[in-house]
């Protein structure tokens, strides 16, 4: 199995959609320990949700926003995984409605995205630091940020630091023996992405745009994607985004 | 073995009230969840999956938003049963 005895922390596990739910679902069934984490009202979705993977997972409280929660974060993860960690799925976004206007949107609101969406991934890796393995891997969960979407706005900008800050989170773990990389997925139905104005848009276009096609309510493909970057098999990669949206980013329209 | 209607709506009553504060008295068929009972979609995620835990069914998330009413969704359930 790919992920025979190894210990994974996953984020963003909120329903049975969650693209985290997915990549922890495959982790297990690839032999790994899965530790999730959610964070304040979410939490109690998240407890139940935890329960309906092959093997029921701890959650850990982490609001990527806060430096108590990050503080903590090591110590918490060694009373479930004394050992330390193998992988970090980092698969957090979020941003206010307002980032989704583009010319109208405040400082505040696209603070807050910035904050949750692309810091936040310095920010797990530096807390998750002290109990990580040699030879671990981070990944995360971006939308291609070189173009200019239709109504993803704010949130585009916010992606194209959070693919900035993978770049330079590799740079600056590589020596320590952790590869840090991306997985751009295609629209996939799910909660944040439905909170998203507009989002129908792009549900529409890709599915004809895709060489392969691309189904929105199948979350496998990315998943499946993270838990191979989780694994030993990319073992000479890093700073890289590996797009799964059917082929979508090297077609012109 | 399916639950009642009454019996639905009592577990019902008792998730809102555990999620919310709101006294189960308050939860009654014909009041909505978002302008009289003012759950927000959150707290209606969560109600959806406690209720789905409890009843033994499944709500899918696309469903949540058409539950309007609180005698939709002992309907939903009561049907999701069978
Ligand atoms: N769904 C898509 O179309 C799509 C496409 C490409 C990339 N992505 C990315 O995938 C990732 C996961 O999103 P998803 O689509 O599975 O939706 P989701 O709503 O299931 O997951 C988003 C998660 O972010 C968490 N979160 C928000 N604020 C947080 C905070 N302050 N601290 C900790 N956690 C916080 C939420 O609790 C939730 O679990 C996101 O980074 C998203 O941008 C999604």
């Amino acid at each position: 199995m790919m992920l025979d005895g190894k210990t994974l922390l996953v984020t963003g596990v909120l329903t049975e959609s969650s693209i985290a739910f997915h990549v922890a679902r495959l982790a297990q069934e690839q032999g790994a320990t899965v530790l999730l984490t959610s964070f304040g009202r979410t939490m109690k979705i998240t407890k139940v949700i935890a329960r309906r993977l092959p093997t029921p997972a701890e959650v850990i409280e982490l609001d990527v926003t806060d430096e108590e929660h990050l503080a903590a974060l090591a110590d918490r993860v060694r009373e479930f995984a004394p050992d330390g960690l193998d992988g970090v799925l980092h698969s957090i976004g979020f941003a206010p409605e307002g980032a989704f206007n583009f010319l109208e949107a405040s400082w505040a609101d696209v603070s807050t995205a910035v904050h949750v969406s692309a810091y936040s991934l310095k920010a797990l890796g530096v807390a998750a630091l002290p109990v990580m393995k040699a030879g671990g891997s981070i990944v995360g969960l971006t939308f291609d940020a070189q173009f200019a979407w239709p109504v993803y706005d704010w949130m585009g900008v916010a992606k194209a630091a959070f693919e900035a800050t993978n770049r330079y989170l590799a740079r600056d773990l590589g020596p320590k023996g952790i590869r840090c990389n991306l997985v751009a997925a295609g629209p996939i139905r799910t909660t944040a992405a439905k909170s998203i104005p507009g989002f129908a848009t792009f549900e529409d276009s890709w599915d004809g745009n895709a060489p392969l096609g691309w189904d929105v309510t199948d979350a496998e493909p990315a998943a499946k994607a993270c838990v191979a970057l989780l694994s030993d098999w990319f073992p000479a990669t890093t700073a890289e985004i590996v797009h799964v949206d059917g082929g979508v980013h090297a077609m012109g329209s | 073995m399916a639950y009642t209607d009454d019996e639905i709506l009592a577990g019902l009553a008792e998730i809102i009230n555990e999620e919310t504060g709101l006294e189960t008295d308050a939860v009654q068929l014909d009041k909505t969840f978002t302008d009289d009972l003012d759950i927000d979609s959150l707290s209606m995620m969560t109600i959806a999956v406690t209720a789905e835990e409890k009843f033994g069914v499944k709500i899918p998330d696309e469903e949540v938003k058409n539950l309007v009413t609180v005698n939709d969704a002992v309907t939903y359930i009561k049907n999701a049963q069978s």
